[in-house]
């Protein structure tokens, strides 16, 4: 597996061919892109905060996990930390597979599970001011 | 009543006058995103009497920081990176991590 949080741009090629073999017939990816909007306001660039140790090691969990429930799966999951412009890549997941079911299914399941249980944070920054993006409805974090 | 520090770390217990080595565990405390901005520090040291458990940090933080009562309740809890309920006991040297609603991806 590849499992890495970074602040530079992240090379979704690389993942892309770790997770290319003769043996997957199904390779999915997933890129989370920093969108020049939220509720209608204009987003100018994003800042991601990690507690760096703990979100590495909850990403290595997250993707323990796939390769038990689907175990023929490979996958690569990098995370972007620091500041973020508009269209770049904040997240991509590559998952490669046997068959294109198992491929979605991890790569959805991979990317609902950082959403909700990894100790990242993103603040949004618009032309006059900032605000740290919180879900609308909260669940403490058990595990 | 704030105790005093012991090098260099805060009380975090009130109405005990004599701290005594073996009676008490040190922890680090630390903030994220709108905690750190809400506390304005990433990280503390505390001094709490053995015992302490997640909760009694929580009220601790709750009574002698202005708003963090307020954010408490959408605060999830790491000890040594790992997620837990407030029920569970701290030790000597733990570190808590105050975790507010997470938003990557």
């Amino acid at each position: 597996m590849i499992v890495e949080l970074v602040r530079d741009t992240i090379d979704a090629g690389r993942l892309i061919g770790f997770v290319t073999k003769p043996s997957n017939g199904g390779v999915c990816t997933f890129h989370g892109v920093v969108r020049n909007n939220a509720d209608g306001r204009r987003v100018e660039k994003l800042v991601y905060e990690a507690y760096e140790s703990m979100a590495l090691a909850q990403m290595k969990a997250i993707v323990d996990a796939v390769l038990v429930r689907w175990e023929s799966c490979d996958v690569a999951l990098v995370h972007r930390a620091g500041e973020l412009q508009i269209g770049e890549a904040s997240i991509v997941i590559a998952v490669g597979a046997p068959h294109r079911a198992e491929a979605f299914a991890a790569c959805r399941y991979i990317i609902e599970r950082v959403k909700t249980t990894v100790p990242i944070w993103k603040k949004e920054f618009f032309d006059d001011g900032s605000v740290w993006v919180e879900p609308a409805e909260f669940q403490p974090i058990v595990e | 009543m704030l105790v005093g520090s012991l090098d260099g770390y805060t009380t975090a217990c009130a109405g005990w006058a004599v701290i005594i080595s073996s009676a008490v565990i040190r922890i680090r405390v630390l903030f994220f995103a709108s905690l750190a901005d809400l506390t304005g520090t990433r990280q503390m040291h505390i001094v709490m009497p053995s015992g302490s458990k997640v909760a009694d940090a929580i009220t601790y933080f709750e009574r002698d920081t202005p708003g963090f009562a307020a954010y408490s309740s959408h605060v999830s809890f790491a000890v040594n990176e790992a997620f837990v309920t407030q029920d569970v006991m701290l030790a000597d040297g733990d570190e808590l991590a105050m975790i507010p609603p997470v938003s990557g991806g």
